[in-house]
């Protein structure tokens, strides 16, 4: 792959399982060294399009190349020139960590004459050093998820796909975990990383969003949370939360009704109920309310905005 | 004393359990009050997941006593089990059995009368918004759907205590909205619920929190009280560059901690009056102006980091 050629690129990508869709003409240019955000749905076509990207599964429609091969044509290279971690972590419990590290370099067929450098690369990466002899099973949740990643890429690949990398993990260990991937982004290569953790999202270039299958935005956080909502976003402090979001749901004006950590967020659209109608309206049905403030969207308000609404249960191919 | 054992869901009292070697959990007591939805949250391997599967009676403590809505779990595990209900990180449903047939089961198991069974599933289903799905396989649902049939099935006994072992993990935003408005309106009819999450927004919303680390609770109250009870003061500096300014910042004198939050990063200091200033100088000959330093409120996620500090590998 030459400096000047994207990393990825996807024109009209597209997967059908029988009648369903999971991903719908998806058309994508990811250049190298960026982290990519891939966030959307459960069930909104994230997985199924990883696995077409790393050539795991033919596409239906479309193209995409990856490392400058055609994922459906040269899947053999397009192997050899990215690494892959799913979920569930793939690792071997009942094995060592060098066990694991040796089972993972023979099916990268990392040379024998590099293994040993690249398993120390690894081991410290991961923070092991001492735990080599240590079986995988007895790690603590962010130790496996870094030893994974550690696995995933033995053999240097440029483009790495990590699909839900995090799930489960706590925040620590995450923010280990991202700081891992900056440092590969800052050696040129290229991650695209799908999460269901919108404060995880806010450390990616880039973000795409998807849902049902098609791209419903991409761009950086900061374009994301400039996103019109449809109204203005107010947060207003109130207990109890539950009966308040019921009350404002109904009401004519408010766009969006939601419980965010202790208070709730609520989008007014033009016209209708006013931010300073808000404290009257929920006193007069026995919920206190403090005043609302304006505050400007974060990315899960963005996120739900894109997509609910439009919500109703797909099934998972 | 009427009232105050009435108003009691869960008392915990010197609680422990050891596998082996490994003291899973020390010692630790608490309570939750009727109506309250609270969190059990800290790192893998504290201990959260030990502590509710003993709550639950599924697991026997080696010492300590737990009372669920004033039952005795370890002397009257099966009166116990009536009034609670426990959802463990991967819950049983049946893939190959619809969402009807799964909730039918577990009214079964649970010895729900079948009239009721049949109205109280209609109430769960409408409540959880799956009522189109009642004939779908289970296996066919997606994450956030699974939790709620999940849940439904937890409920079908009507529960007065549900324990919720990280109901959300892997669930997409606009479902755990979902599943949350779902938990506010349970907590609003007084089910008590206990939950653990790796999430610090749902950290936020509960009433009460028990920070757990080494299997021991180290710090328990509102959300609200553990912020104040942060050490230090927090700083927000905006950068394009977030991460070089977490690397200069980092080790500075009087500098607590230092986290990455997307473009921001926060800055804990012992003494913001004295440190300001030192900050302000360090960060000009960063091109950083004085107005992208701006004292901020901390959220869960600070006071978890601050409190609990770093991790151990096993």
């Amino acid at each position: 792959m030459n400096e000047g050629t994207p990393a990825i690129i996807a024109e009209g990508l597209t997967k059908r399982f029988q009648s369903f869709t999971a991903v719908d003409r998806l058309d994508l240019r990811i250049d190298r060294g960026e982290i990519i955000g891939f966030i959307g749905p459960n069930g909104a076509g994230k997985s199924t399009t990883i696995r077409m990207l790393c050539g795991l599964l033919r596409p239906s429609a479309g193209r995409a190349s990856v490392a400058g091969f055609d994922v459906e044509h040269e899947p053999e290279s397009v192997r050899e020139h990215i690494g892959y971690m799913s979920q569930k972590f793939s690792l071997y419990g009942d094995l060592t960590v060098r066990e694991n590290l040796r089972f993972f370099g023979g099916i990268y067929r990392v040379p024998r004459q590099q293994f040993a450098e690249r398993m120390r690369f690894a081991v410290a990466m991961a923070g092991l050093q001492g735990r080599e002899d240590a079986l995988v099973r007895t790690l603590a949740g962010g130790w496996k998820q870094r030893l994974a990643l550690g696995c995933a890429i033995l053999h240097r690949p440029p483009i790495l796909f990590l699909d839900e990398p995090t799930s489960g993990v706590e925040p620590e260990a995450r923010r280990r975990f991202w700081d891992l991937i900056h440092d590969l982004a800052a050696e040129g290569v290229t991650i695209l990383v799908s999460t269901h953790y919108m404060d995880e999202a806010e450390y990616c270039n880039r973000i795409a969003l998807i849902d049902r299958g098609r791209l419903v935005a991409m761009g950086t956080p900061g374009e994301l949370r400039g996103h019109r909502l449809g109204g203005d976003l107010f947060e207003i402090a109130c207990a109890p939360l539950g009966a308040a979001v019921q009350l404002l749901s109904g009401t004519p004006g408010v766009v969006e009704a939601a419980i965010f950590g202790d208070k709730l967020h609520v989008v007014l659209g033009a016209g209708g109920t006013s931010a300073a109608d808000l404290p009257r309206l929920l006193t007069a049905h026995g919920i206190e309310a403090r005043l609302p403030r304006p505050i400007s969207p974060n990315l899960e308000d963005v996120f739900v905005q894109l997509v609910s609404g439009k919500q109703e249960e797909r099934a998972a191919p | 004393m009427t009232a105050e054992v009435n108003d009691v869901a869960i008392r915990a009292q010197g609680l422990s359990k050891s596998f082996g070697a490994v003291q899973a959990v020390r010692a630790a007591e608490f309570t939750v009050s009727r109506g309250e939805i609270f969190g059990l949250v800290g790192p893998d391997g504290a201990g959260k997941t030990t502590i509710m599967r003993m709550l639950a009676g599924v697991l026997r403590p080696d010492a300590g006593g737990i009372l669920v809505d004033g039952v005795d779990v370890g002397a009257e595990a099966e009166r116990a089990k009536l009034r609670l209900s426990y959802m463990p990180q991967r819950f049983g449903l049946y893939e190959d059995l619809t969402v009807a047939e799964n909730i039918f089961f577990y009214g079964e198991l649970f010895s729900v009368p079948r009239k009721e069974r049949l109205a109280r599933s209609t109430e769960l289903l409408d409540a959880a918004g799956m009522s189109p799905f009642r004939r779908r396989l289970a296996g066919q649902l997606s994450g956030g759907m699974k939790q709620k049939l999940g849940l439904v099935c937890a409920l079908i006994h009507t529960p007065q205590v549900l324990l919720l072992d990280e109901p959300t993990t892997g669930v997409d935003p606009v479902s755990r909205r979902d599943f949350w408005a779902i938990l506010y309106n349970l907590r609003e009819s007084g089910v008590t619920i206990l939950l653990s999450t790796a999430y610090m927004d749902e950290a936020e919303r509960c009433s009460r929190l028990a920070l757990l680390h080494g299997g021991q609770i180290r710090y328990c109250d509102t959300p609200a009280r553990l912020k104040q009870a942060m050490p230090g003061a927090l700083f927000a500096i905006a950068s394009p560059t977030p991460r070089a300014l977490r690397t200069a910042v980092a080790g500075q004198p009087g500098v607590l901690g230092v986290l990455l939050m997307g473009d921001r990063v926060h800055v804990r200091v012992d003494d913001p009056a004295r440190r300001l200033p030192e900050l302000r100088d360090l960060l000009a000959g960063l091109g950083v102006p004085d107005g992208a330093i701006l004292a901020t409120e901390p959220g869960i996620e600070d006071v978890f980091v601050a409190l609990l500090g770093q991790e151990a590998p096993t």
